[in-house]
């Protein structure tokens, strides 16, 4: 059997410990231990991008992401973007219609939050897409969500 | 034009309380047998009930798709759920809005004639009585028939209150939790199933006792070649099942790896005649003929197929992302040998679905699984290489166009002949589960033979062989090719997509050979108006782009066709640059749906169906060795990724009060016609043989 471990880290702000193997992807922690299902499974190897999360700012699939290796970290899902007012990129998506299905949408939001954060003038529109491009969309949105990803960008960030 | 004849989904579910809820607590709720596939369809179906009602769409509620309550309105597919659907619910919501009308004039002592509604409000002669429209709801009878009371609204009383309004459910879909994936109760556990390699394997050994001593696992369940794994935890469930899949061993039935294009375009099995007016044996003039083939394709939904399912007794209750509760059931029962009663299916999201997936399946394995288990939850969640190995696919297949152009350069016959594998196999259809895991238990139903989807359902195959143009003599034929091991199922338009572009490729061919315009010489072969509305328009609202001078290995195509002959007008022009690879920079659309609903919705699936169009056209192609497919991941599965994206532009042609056509599938074919069309504009070579790779270009050239 594998040792548990005890893991401790941010979650959306909030001090999280958990009791786990800390070789468990940190997706599985975040569904089943924590109840954050807004992280979706949807490879479990790292190529489509469904189980983005941001750790300490960067995003990361969580789906072979160990556990373990967030402790003491930041850990930032869609979940912490439903505030009220919403997050400027869940208020651009919406206002943009940007989804369809919207399986694949809370990882794009995560990786388009780490881009934008860590840029400081609006990223140009390829800059965006390079940054969405590990990101799979069956539906065909991607011109609204890039179209939504500019829009927000513009407004959350100031020159 | 306001429709008079009561919608068809009426005859099956003729009263009102098929098709309304009224209660103190939760008030007025529409039942709906249509799903939510993320097409955003339950948006517009809510949008038309209230629309009939005069209230806000937010002052009323819609149920969706249970074999407990909803009718059975079939599948959700071919782009009909407000054509047909949200029709039968004007006319139920009318229904119901003539009762409490009746209701408030007896309060009144008025005639109903005097009274109409504004925003949810009664008004007496055009002023405010005080009195809410939806408070006369309980006074209801809603044993009435839909068709005695209803008098849906004329065009020009509709959409007074509101028009357009965002997806009622997109919030959820970014933060939060819709999915079947994300249901949750107390005690629930987690299967995932073994699936043998392919349907013709049979399971000939498995350490079952081993397996069941894998960490986290609670049951294994076993009935002839099916192995299900249950454990406490989604992820114990996936590692077991890994381990089983490793450790066990199948015997397969061999087929030989030959190339399933060629052996479909090759196939010489008897061709059934679809259509033939006119006669084609004729001669005066010259002939064109094209191939196009494609490949199998994924449906390739972000999210696996999953399903929750719990035994209560000898009564199950499954939560799926099915296309058709309904026969979902049916199938379910016939795989079970069980009553359907016993078994009650209700529709929960799931990711896109694209036509018929994984879900029916993956709902059969989670009865099977949970049965072990009574009176606990099981969710099922199938694994990327499920998703890849065990749904069905999309049919490979090849169409041959012969056109003959008369003396004074116009087509006077058009001769197609489609080759291709069946387009649908859905449960329980043709008396069988086609569900995968029956045909392998240890009472095997195999499923039937394919007899494709009918012509009066807007064909399979051969849907839009017969193109789109006024010709004097056009004859279709259909050559369903069954030999092949592959599962191939309906994905999105179905046999349009290919017929489409080989016609589009053709129109184009001939156009350049005469030296007439592509868009003019579609243009002689047009006495439909609506069709040379949304052609002149695509015209005129692509010129300023066209004008700009194209760098070498640049090019525009076109691409038209109207969806099924029947359905929704749709042209498509694309600009595009081939760098090796080909790379779409622009994408415009102009579309006649009739009444657009929710206009933005529509343009959001012209879109989509576009973006998708030009993801399969480019670089999507399953490979198959023999037996089954054996693509393994994303990674041997490429589709188009943002940085390969398009900048797209959808011009709506609107017809206020026109029957509504759909429009989730009139865009596919078009797009993959504009992308062929804008490779030849580009290269001047012309590629037959889908997908429009790097390597298919240089084998083309080279033809």
């Amino acid at each position: 059997m594998p040792e548990l471990r005890e893991v401790s880290c941010r979650v959306n702000g909030e001090s999280r410990s958990f009791v786990v193997d800390p070789m468990m992807p940190l997706l599985h922690v975040l569904r089943e231990t924590l109840g954050l299902m807004a992280t979706r499974f949807g490879c479990g190897e790292g190529t489509c991008g469904s189980c983005t999360v941001m750790v300490d700012g960067q995003a990361v699939m969580s789906c072979d992401l160990p556990a373990g290796e967030v402790a003491g970290k930041r850990v930032e899902t869609a979940e912490g973007l439903d505030g009220d007012p919403p997050h400027p990129l869940v208020a651009a998506f919406l206002d943009h219609q940007a989804g369809q299905c919207g399986y694949c949408l809370p990882g794009i939001l995560m990786a388009a939050k780490a881009l934008l954060e860590g840029e400081s003038a609006p990223p140009s529109r390829a800059r965006i897409a390079e940054a969405l491009d590990g990101n799979l969309c069956r539906c065909g949105v991607h011109a609204r969500i890039l179209d939504a990803v500019e829009d927000a960008a513009r407004r959350s960030i100031r020159r | 034009m306001t429709v008079d004849a009561p919608p068809p989904p009426l005859a099956d579910a003729p009263l009102m309380r098929d098709w309304i809820e009224v209660s103190p607590t939760d008030g007025v709720t529409f039942l709906s047998g249509r799903v939510e596939l993320g097409q955003g369809n339950s948006t517009a179906l809510l949008m038309m009930v209230a629309d009939e009602l005069g209230v806000s769409p937010d002052a009323v509620a819609l149920k969706t798709a249970r074999t407990d309550r909803t009718p059975n309105e079939g599948f959700t597919a071919g782009s009909m759920s407000i054509s047909f659907g949200g029709q039968a619910l004007r006319w139920a919501a009318s229904a119901l809005l003539v009762q409490m009308l009746d209701a408030a004039g007896e309060r009144l002592g008025r005639p109903p004639r005097d009274l109409r509604v504004e925003d949810g409000e009664i008004l007496r002669n055009g002023v405010s009585t005080g009195l809410k429209l939806l408070d006369f709801a309980s006074a209801a009878d809603l044993s009435c028939r839909v068709a005695d009371l209803a008098k849906p609204k004329a065009e020009g009383d509709r959409w007074k209150t509101f028009r357009d309004i965002p997806r009622i459910d997109l919030k959820e879909r970014l933060v939060g939790t819709p999915f079947v994936h994300d249901m949750t109760a107390p005690h629930m556990l987690h299967g995932a199933p073994v699936h043998p390699p392919s349907m013709h394997s049979a399971l000939d050994s498995l350490d079952l006792d081993a397996l069941r001593a894998r960490p986290g696992v609670v049951e294994v369940v076993r009935d002839g070649s099916f192995v299900g794994v249950v454990a406490v935890s989604p992820l114990a469930s996936a590692r077991a099942a890994e381990w089983a899949a490793k450790n066990g061993t199948w015997e397969a039935t061999r087929f030989e790896a030959i190339d399933p294009v060629e052996f479909i375009a090759g196939s010489t099995a008897d061709a059934e005649t679809i259509i033939e007016t006119g006669n084609v044996n004729r001669n005066i003039g010259r002939w064109y003929e094209t191939t196009v083939s494609r490949p199998y394709i994924f449906h390739g939904s972000i999210g696996p197929a999953a399903a929750v399912a719990v035994w209560d007794g000898d009564e199950a209750t499954v939560w799926t992302h099915s296309q058709g509760v309904f026969q979902l059931r049916k199938a379910m029962s016939l795989a079970l040998r069980t009553a359907e009663e016993k078994l009650r299916v209700i529709h929960v999201p799931g990711a896109g679905c694209y036509g018929h997936n994984g879900a029916d399946d993956v709902a059969f394995d989670a009865v099977l699984m949970a049965r072990a288990v009574p009176g606990r939850q099981v969710k099922v969640v199938w694994s990327r290489r499920d998703e890849f190995r065990a749904a069905p696919i999309g049919a490979a297949m090849a169409t041959r166009v012969r056109a003959l152009l008369g003396p004074d350069n116009v087509l006077t016959a058009v001769d197609v002949i489609v080759n291709s594998a069946p387009h649908t196999s859905r449960p329980g259809t043709g008396g069988t589960p086609n569900l995968r895991a029956a045909a392998y238990l240890e009472n095997p139903i195999q499923p039937a033979r394919s007899a494709d989807v009918p012509a009066a359902r807007g064909g399979g195959a051969d849907r839009n062989a017969a193109p789109t143009y006024k010709v004097d003599a056009v004859r279709v034929q259909r050559r369903l090719v069954h030999d092949l091991p592959y599962r191939s199922s309906a994905l999105r338009s179905l046999g349009a997509y290919n017929n489409v572009i080989a016609i589009e490729s053709l129109m184009d061919d001939i156009a350049h050979d005469i030296g007439v315009p592509p868009l003019d010489f579609r243009l002689l072969h047009m006495t439909d108006q609506r069709s040379r509305d949304v052609l002149e328009r695509i015209e005129a609202g692509t010129r300023e782009a066209r004008e700009v001078p194209l760098p070498e290995g640049a090019g525009w195509g076109l691409g038209f066709a109207r969806y099924k002959g029947t359905g929704g007008y749709c042209a498509v022009m694309v600009r595009l640059e081939v760098d090796g690879d080909v790379r779409v920079t622009d994408a415009f659309a102009v579309a006649d749906v009739g009444e657009a609903v929710s206009p933005d919705g529509v343009r959001n699936q012209v879109e989509g169906g576009m973006l998708q169009s030009i993801s399969w056209t480019l670089k999507e192609a399953v490979q198959v060795d023999g037996s089954s497919t054996t693509v393994e991941s994303w990674t041997d599965y490429p589709i188009l990724r943002f940085s390969e994206a398009p900048r797209v532009s959808v011009e709506l042609v609107e017809r206020p009060g026109a029957f509504p056509l759909g429009a989730g599938e009139i865009s596919q074919g078009p797009a993959g016609a504009a992308v062929c069309n804008a490779v030849k504009a580009a290269l001047g070579i012309r590629v037959c043989n889908l997908p429009i790779t790097r390597d298919a270009i240089i084998a083309a050239a080279n033809a």
